[in-house]
């Protein structure tokens, strides 16, 4: 029996049936790793010995009885940009590659809590800012499905892998798209949950206003497993929301009768490959013939998305990575003269030219004059956005469309233009502009073999209509793994 | 003729709030401790961690809103200030900019001319920055976060004053007002209140302003009224060699009583400010704003007025015991032990003012506590002790706070009330000193006094005095 | 291009983010925040006039922590990741009063 073709789920219930012990399920995950990790470089960390050692606490811990969730011994990686007590934590930058947490971020907590067994921490594009894991600074990741190809960004390492089977599932983190994108390069499902969820203790901030973690795993039934063992109202962060409704695996029901759901018009425009096209329109189709009310409608101001996030989260990044400057932690340079050429140094040699680029940018929209005409007016444009989709939600239960224009592009294709890379997100940034709750779910592979994500995105706190929709599309398809 | 100059003086004052820990975080804001043991990965900016805001600090600055007639906002936010520094961990200073939690106030001065209205443009929180220590063996400067994050408060004054008198009655006031509130203890010298001097001059009778400096680094009301006095006539110099003042930040050297630009190629004072998005908005409700403005404990004038009315005591002795806030808690709770109020007052006026003044002390810096002071009255109340010894006590107390009852009876310095032995004592004297005996009975009455100090003498002081007086002229008799 | 970065603007850029980038860099730098900017001007296309900025997306307010002290003294683990440290505190380049 292969344990990691296993979804987290499964392979859960087996620990618990006692099928399979904590420890033969993370020595399996550590084999896949050292198996494959060479070809698809997911990982900046594997933490091989802390993980066998968890593997035999949690294993008293199950014996005893006093673990019985779900995910209690399955194996999980987590985004780099989560902090992990004593193991490196590096939002793969040279800037923190000898960075160790003295704390864990709460959502990590949480799923300690839960039982989970860390294998190690994921590659992902610097500081959460690309959107193909290119920008990391201990190399790319690769695209299990094709390794020329990227993973996307900039959960790329967690969604590779998921995907690569090298443990049964992982935490990303989304600012702008960052989990689904990747998602639906990789043929995985990702949550990025409504804003204030899961808490942000913790988490390495890019553009606080925006980033929420979630989770990233081979099916719908895995991810509202996991996203309800993260999720928790956290007074240590105070843009965390207070739920009723934690219970996300609650709507795991195969039922979509009399659902409305929206397809934006504006979504279907130049530059979505046909292909993409043609798998997120048969999936509607397949809602539709499964009961759901399917209708387009025009979501209004699609393109403004773009141009509001960029000046929004590089002003809050540009604030944000500050505080790197050689003092507290992390990476300081070695000869430097006087206290401003040392900062200037350690941050020129310590971030890579993305992250440099978006805080000259965040620096340049908040500097004197320029506030008002930059960010005040992102500010703006954000308020009117989130209007559109208060008025679609009026309408619609749920609103359905491609995660990205394309499938997974070559590797070394998007970071010559940053701006096509940016447009990159034309579907996912306005999620996060609104706070709402939005995920990937695969419905296909284009003529290349590469797999295309749909797009579904809810209301505030909507999170279980989404689920519900997705699962009950999952009912109707096989997962597909890249591994032959 | 020589121009006429006019100083236009704002202040910026910083005021360190008496929470009992920071501004953001469960640490505590101790004064003191070594390097770093009050800190935590929020006030040190670890990656990851995140603000929540201590309530105690938005009614504190609430309550010195509401005492210095300031319009109180409802609706609050945080912005970040962004700058480069190491005391400033996160770099970039939480603070407030666009929204700042009082405006428009004032407080009334008394000057030569008259009372005067100093008016608050603003009064906004924010959190203190870490200390910078030099090492002066390696060259290199030492970063403490121990007070990085500690709750402070704002007051931007309106360019209303115009000479270091003024600004110093204006501190004073300020000072007075925030004590009695609870909020600071407002020890320049500690550090818990700062001032920054903007300053700048004009010619009599011109309708604008000059171009002002900043001055910082200033801890006492003397260094203030010299860094004053000095930039006015560095400025007015300038000015009358024909050259311009420039804008900018100054540092006062006390010593060299001399201030330097603190301009640097580096800095380039273009803070980023925009909202913190770690932080919510604060929301002042009516109701809430209501229940701060009734627990808004009793000023300084309230209190006069109490006073005047409670206690049979000189308004001379009103104003300066309540011109402290401790002084007049010391008062308040020596009365509540059972003393007698013109006594305490009494003890305050005198001997205290005596004391603090030898020392070179502040009243604030008073530290005996009242119920030493209230068993020293009950001591002299019982004739245990006489004045001169009551006097001699009390220096223990107000030096070490000793307890008199324990200190008397350790040192025997209780009055003897035998009177027997006084009478046997007394007849000594008298058959010792004929010579003032003479005196007495030939009508030098004030010859007594001599034979009351023999006695005395005699008793090592452990006397009452009328008591002798008594027995004396009845065996002179 | 609408936007002309000029070289003072990207050394002052370069002051307040405490970057320091090499020529090429700040060739590349000119050109790369010239082309988003150009690409931001699109917001100029939306009337705003009638819209308040909206920082946060729900209206949480007033979240407070009662003013309790909960950390003790952690001074090691908060020093041991600084890049140079002497005695409990961190060492940074001499600082100009």
């Amino acid at each position: 029996m292969n344990l990691m073709s296993l979804t987290a789920v499964e392979l859960g219930k087996k620990i618990k049936a006692k099928e399979v012990t904590v420890l033969e399920a993370t020595k399996a995950a550590l084999a896949a790793i050292e198996e494959r990790e060479s070809k698809y470089n997911c990982y900046v960390t594997v933490d091989k010995e802390g993980a066998l050692k968890r593997a035999e606490e949690v294993q008293k811990l199950i014996d005893q009885g006093e673990l019985t969730g779900p995910l209690a011994g399955v194996p999980v990686a987590i985004k780099d940009n989560m902090c992990t007590k004593d193991m490196l934590t590096t939002c793969s930058s040279k800037i923190l590659s000898n960075f160790k947490p003295t704390y864990s971020a709460e959502a990590v907590v949480n799923l300690e809590k839960a039982g989970a067994v860390i294998i190690g921490k994921t590659n992902m594009d610097e500081f959460a800012m690309g959107s193909t894991t290119e920008t990391s600074y201990y190399g790319e990741t690769k695209n299990p499905w094709n390794e020329e190809r990227v993973p996307g960004g900039s959960s790329g390492g967690s969604c590779a892998a998921v995907a690569a089977e090298e443990c049964s599932y992982a935490l990303g983190s989304d600012t702008g798209g960052s989990i689904r994108q990747p998602s639906s390069f990789c043929g995985v499902t990702g949550i990025k949950p409504t804003y204030g969820t899961v808490s942000r203790y913790g988490l390495i901030a890019y553009g606080s206003s925006l980033d929420q973690i979630g989770p990233v795993a081979k099916d719908v039934t895995d991810c509202a497993t996991i996203l309800e063992a993260i999720s928790s109202y956290d007074k240590k962060d105070s843009t965390s929301v207070k739920r009723e409704d934690y219970d996300f695996t609650s709507a795991l029901v195969d039922d979509v009768k009399g659902m409305r759901i929206g397809i934006p018009t504006d979504y279907f425009i130049d530059g979505l490959d046909s292909e993409v096209k043609e798998a997120v329109l048969q999936a509607a189709n397949t809602l539709k013939e499964k009961g759901a009310i399917v209708e387009e409608f025009e979501l209004g101001l699609v393109e403004y998305a773009i141009p509001a996030y960029y000046v929004i989260a590089s002003a809050e990044a540009s604030s944000n990575l500050s505080r790197f400057d050689g003092v507290k932690y992390g990476y300081r340079t070695e000869s430097f003269d006087g206290l401003h050429n040392m900062y200037k140094k350690t941050r020129s040699e310590g971030f890579g030219a993305e992250v440099k680029r978006r805080i000259m940018l965040g620096s340049f929209v908040l500097s004197s004059g320029y506030y008002d005409a930059y960010y005040l007016k992102a500010l703006r444009t954000k308020a009117l956005i989130k209007k559109e989709f208060d008025k679609a939600f009026e309408k619609y239960d749920v609103i359905l469309g491609p995660v990205a224009p394309t499938t997974a592009p070559k590797l070394g294709d998007s970071l010559s233009d940053p701006i096509k890379m940016y447009l990159g997100d034309i579907y996912t940034i306005a999620v996060n502009l609104a706070g709402l709750p939005g995920m990937s779910v695969p419905c296909g592979t284009d003529s290349k073999g590469l797999p295309i994500g749909l797009q579904l995105i809810g209301d505030c706190f909507q999170e279980k209509k989404i689920i519900q929709a997705a699962y009950s599309f999952e009912q109707t398809r096989t997962y597909k793994r890249p591994l032959n | 003729m020589s121009k006429q100059y006019e100083t236009v003086i704002g202040l910026e004052v910083h005021v360190e709030l008496a929470t009992k820990t920071k501004i953001f975080c469960g640490c505590s804001t101790e004064f003191g401790g070594a390097p770093n043991t009050h800190t935590c990965p929020v006030c040190t900016g670890m990656p990851g961690s995140l603000p929540v805001l201590n309530k105690q600090v938005v009614e504190y600055a609430m309550a010195v809103g509401l005492a210095t007639n300031c319009t109180i906002t409802q609706f609050n936010k945080f912005d970040r200030k962004n700058y480069f520094y190491p005391d400033n961990p996160q770099n970039y200073q939480i603070s407030q900019l666009y929204l700042p939690i009082c405006r428009d106030g004032g407080i009334e001065i008394d000057t030569p001319a008259g009372k005067k209205t100093i008016g608050i443009h603003e009064i906004h929180m924010e959190e203190d920055a870490g200390k910078l220590i030099h090492d002066e063996w390696e060259d290199c400067s030492l970063v403490d976060y121990n007070r990085s994050g500690v709750p402070l408060i704002e007051i931007v004054s309106e360019p209303d004053m115009r000479s270091a008198d003024e600004v110093i009655a204006y501190l004073e006031k300020l000072r007075l007002i925030i004590q009695y509130l609870g909020a600071s203890d407002c020890k320049l010298n500690e550090g818990s209140m700062r001032a920054d001097v903007n300053l700048s001059v004009r010619e009599v009778g011109a309708s604008e302003f000059g171009t002002r400096t900043e001055m910082k680094n200033l801890n006492s009301f003397k260094a203030i009224a010299r860094a004053i006095e000095g930039e006015r006539a560095r400025q007015i110099e300038l000015l009358e060699e024909g050259k311009q003042v420039i804008q900018e930040t100054r540092r006062w050297d006390d010593n060299k009583e001399y201030s330097y630009a603190m301009r640097s190629k580096e800095d380039a004072q273009d803070y980023r400010y925009f909202p913190d998005p770690d932080l919510v908005p604060v929301i002042i409700s009516d109701e809430w704003l209501n229940e701060v403005k009734a627990k808004q404990p009793e000023l300084q004038a309230e209190k006069k007025e109490r006073y005047k009315k409670e206690f049979d005591i000189p308004e001379y002795d009103i104003d300066i015991i309540t011109g402290s806030k401790h002084m007049a808690d010391i008062f308040e709770e020596t009365i509540s032990l059972g003393a007698n109020p013109k006594k305490v007052s009494n003890w305050l006026m005198v001997e205290t003012m005596r004391l603090l003044k030898e020392h070179e002390m502040e009243p604030e810096d008073i530290k005996f506590s009242a119920t030493n002071l209230a068993k020293l009255i009950q001591l002299t109340d019982e004739k245990a002790i006489n004045s001169t010894v009551a006097k001699e006590v009390f220096e223990q107390i107000f030096n070490e706070d000793i307890d008199p009852v324990a200190y008397v009876e350790e040192k025997g310095l209780k009055t003897v009330n035998d009177e027997g032995a006084l009478r046997s004592t007394i007849e000594q004297v008298i058959a010792n000193n004929p010579q003032s005996v003479e005196d007495y009975k030939s009508g030098k009455k004030k010859a007594i006094g001599f034979l009351v100090g023999q006695t005395m003498k005699e008793m090592k002081g452990k006397a009452d005095p009328s008591m002798i007086n008594q027995i004396l002229v009845e065996l002179l008799q | 291009m609408a936007n002309i970065i000029s070289d003072e603007t990207i050394e002052y850029v370069g002051i307040l983010a405490k970057l320091e980038l090499s020529e090429e860099e700040k060739e590349q730098a000119k050109k790369d925040m010239g082309s988003m900017l150009d690409y931001i001007d699109m917001l100029n296309q939306l009337d705003t006039s009638e819209v308040e900025p909206m920082s946060h997306v729900f209206s949480v307010n007033n979240v407070f922590r009662e003013d309790v002290v909960t950390n003790g003294d952690d001074r090691e683990d908060i020093i041991k990741n600084a890049p140079a440290q002497k005695e409990g505190s961190f060492k940074v380049p001499k600082t100009v009063d």
